[in-house]
């Protein structure tokens, strides 16, 4: 079902159209997105910029397979998350997308090589593969002498490397990044940014990174601005 | 599989984390799961003693004893006035299809002395049927012959205990001993058949020929009477119709008139030994209630640590589902949590349950009988509370909303 890479590698990897995404909170109608058509190829680092409540962390989260839109298309490497289940979302998920948040979201108690193992225990790899592939996430974040380190025994961009480390550790097809070095200082956020960069020019990972920051959205090459559930500024340096 | 291993050591960290906890929410199926094994040892050790007993009675067995029906009307011989004769035993034989066997007799206490030993015990005069009836055999010896009990031959034969406690290690066949003052030779000695179902000892025992009883040791006052008839019918299925021909013929013989009382009573053996144990019994009911009471607290226990560790656990669970857990995935580490939970809880029960029951034992003298059906049927008793108590909080978190989850302060 997941093999369809191939048949739509000439395709953007990510393709939207008109998508529109209205939260109920009871009689009130919160429209989060007001129609964003727009697409991402492959090897791009997009930074997405915009006021708060514009609209960035829905879209994101709609990019993920972790929320459905209200109306329009969302294509993923060709894959439309429409008519899938739950279930079959979680596996696209798990093949694909690399999510790094802003609290980094590790689990406690335990070790960090553990946390980089989690999406292969649900891709039901074998503990000696999973071993040996979360080694080498946290080797390509340089984090391979603290494996054994629990979160609380890191540091804030430790943690946060550790996250990267298991957003990757999948070789997933897409890494989304909701405020990454939002918890972090400027110096500690450099370094995670130089990380990203690294990651999309030497390995040609696709990156969508959500930031407040004019600094930090300036390591992408292509700016988009969010303004009340718009994108009213789409800017690619690269191009 | 790696799944599944992987769940159960989530499992065990996240119990391991909150040890006081766990030990806690495990107190209620410990209980329960004691209960339950102290329960069914007591109530198979009770079914066992009285299985064992009705053996050593001998099975389908009535008795026929002289005076009217009281409540204490089972204790033979004590002061009745005998009203049941020789021949009321063998028209119940001959005349009541059902039966198979009868044995009447007589008893009474005595001194038996060898020596300058002596020994008080009980004596049955009767024929060798009764020892047929119960299944008692000779461990060495012979039983009585018809020359003994046409001519009141001066024969005994000895339980085990009396054998032991005149004779010490001196085989007694051959040997007279002396029944009120009449000399009697020892011709048998049975093999030992333990206590009755009311604890006395049945081997403290001597028995003679009924017509020797009659005529030398306690029936003199009233020749040819007998105080007890034991009836053996022919299967178990008979009983309650040949307990009424045995009232109809024997009222009938005794010309006893419409509305008057019996000059007897026939009772059912197997009856008496059950009642017996009723205690044994009430006792068991009483685990039972404490089990399943304690089992369904233990397992509402569980599910509220369990909904509480999912609301304490929602962001991780947010995570797991964004990088890929599916429902299953979720609601199997959760499942496998309380049902390790309930487990655990249900081994520590099962050593709880042995350690009370011997106690209890030790105490009460109830016997108890523990299985391996018993101790597995107990830990699968725990195990469907884990997973019935647990399934619902687990299946509250394989349902979480990851955005909402993953957000979770
Ligand atoms: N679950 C929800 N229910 C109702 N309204 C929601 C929900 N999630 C988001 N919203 C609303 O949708 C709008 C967009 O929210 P979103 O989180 O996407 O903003 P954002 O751009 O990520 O902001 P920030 O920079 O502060 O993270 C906001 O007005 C928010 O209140
Ligand atoms: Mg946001």
């Amino acid at each position: 079902m997941l093999n369809q890479k191939i048949k739509y590698s000439m395709d953007p990897l990510i393709q939207v159209r008109d998508l529109v995404k209205v939260y109920h909170l009871g009689e009130v109608e919160v429209q989060a997105l007001l129609g964003i058509s727009l697409s991402i190829e492959r090897g791009e680092f997009v930074a997405i910029m915009g006021a708060s409540g514009s609209g960035k962390s829905t879209f994101m989260n709609i990019l993920g397979f972790l929320d459905r839109p209200t109306r329009g298309q969302y294509l993923l490497d060709g894959i439309e998350g429409e008519h899938l289940s739950r279930d079959e979302l979680a596996e696209i998920r798990n093949e694909k997308i690399g999510f790094v948040f802003q609290g980094f979201n590790l689990l406690n108690r335990t070790s960090a090589i553990e946390n980089v193992q989690l999406p292969l225990i649900y891709a039901q790899l074998p503990s000696k593969k999973r071993k040996e592939m979360a080694e080498k996430a946290l080797s390509a974040v340089g984090l391979k002498e603290r494996s054994h380190h629990h979160p609380a025994q890191l540091s804030g961009g430790e943690q946060q490397r550790v996250a990267i480390a298991r957003a990757l550790v999948n070789q997933p097809s897409i890494l989304l990044a909701d405020e990454p070095t939002g918890n972090l200082d400027s110096k500690t956020s450099g370094e995670i940014m130089a990380i990203f960069k690294r990651l999309n020019q030497e390995m040609g990972i696709t990156i969508v990174m959500i930031t407040h920051e004019q600094d930090i959205a300036a390591y992408g090459k292509r700016k988009i601005l969010f303004k009340d559930g718009k994108v009213v500024e789409d800017h690619n340096s690269a191009l | 599989m790696t799944t599944l291993f992987a769940s159960l050591r989530i499992a065990l960290r996240a119990l391991l984390v909150n040890k006081m906890r766990s030990a806690l929410t495990m107190l209620g199926i410990i209980i329960g799961v004691g209960a339950v094994i102290a329960m069914i040892a007591v109530g198979s050790g009770a079914k066992k003693r009285i299985a064992d007993q009705i053996a050593s009675m001998g099975s389908n067995i009535l008795i026929v004893v002289s005076g009217s029906s009281t409540s204490g009307g089972l204790r033979v011989g004590a002061g009745t006035v005998p009203t049941l004769t020789v021949e009321d035993s063998k028209a119940i034989l001959s005349e009541i299809p059902g039966v198979r066997s009868v044995a009447p007799h007589l008893s009474g206490i005595a001194q038996v002395i060898y020596g300058n030993q002596n020994w008080s015990t009980v004596i049955y005069g009767t024929i060798p049927e009764l020892l047929e009836i119960r299944e008692w055999s000779l461990n060495s010896g012979r039983s009585f012959i018809q020359q003994d009990l046409d001519g009141a031959g001066k024969v005994c034969i000895l339980g085990k205990t009396v054998a032991d406690n005149l004779f010490g290690g001196i085989d007694p066949i051959g040997q007279i001993v002396r029944i009120k003052k009449v000399p009697f030779t020892v011709i048998g000695v049975l093999n030992p058949k333990g206590q009755s179902t009311w604890g006395t000892d049945q081997d403290d025992t001597v028995f003679v020929p009924l017509s020797t009883a009659q005529k030398r040791l306690f029936g003199q006052k009233f020749p040819g009477m007998v105080r007890v008839i034991t009836v053996q019918a022919r299967e178990p299925e008979v009983m309650k119709t040949v307990e009424d021909q045995i009232t109809d013929l024997l009222r009938q013989r005794h010309r006893i008139q419409p509305g008057q009382d019996n000059d007897f009573s026939v009772r059912n053996l197997t009856e008496v030994a059950s009642s017996a144990e009723e205690s044994a019994k009430v006792m068991s009911l009483l685990l039972g209630a404490i089990a399943s009471i304690s089992l369904i607290v233990g397992g509402i226990g569980i599910m509220n640590i369990m909904l509480v560790s999912v609301t304490e656990r929602t962001r991780e669970i947010g995570i797991r589902i964004a990088v890929g857990a599916k429902g299953k995935d979720i609601l199997l580490q959760f499942l496998i949590e309380s049902l390790v939970l309930s487990l655990v809880g249900g081994i520590l029960g099962i050593g709880v349950g042995i350690a009370g029951t011997l106690i209890l034992s030790s105490f009460t003298q109830w016997p108890t009988l523990f299985s391996v059906q018993a101790i597995l049927l107990a830990f699968l008793f725990s195990g469907s509370v884990g997973v019935f108590f647990g399934f619902y909080p687990a299946r509250k978190a394989s349902l979480l909303n990851p955005i909402e989850a993953l957000r979770y302060e």
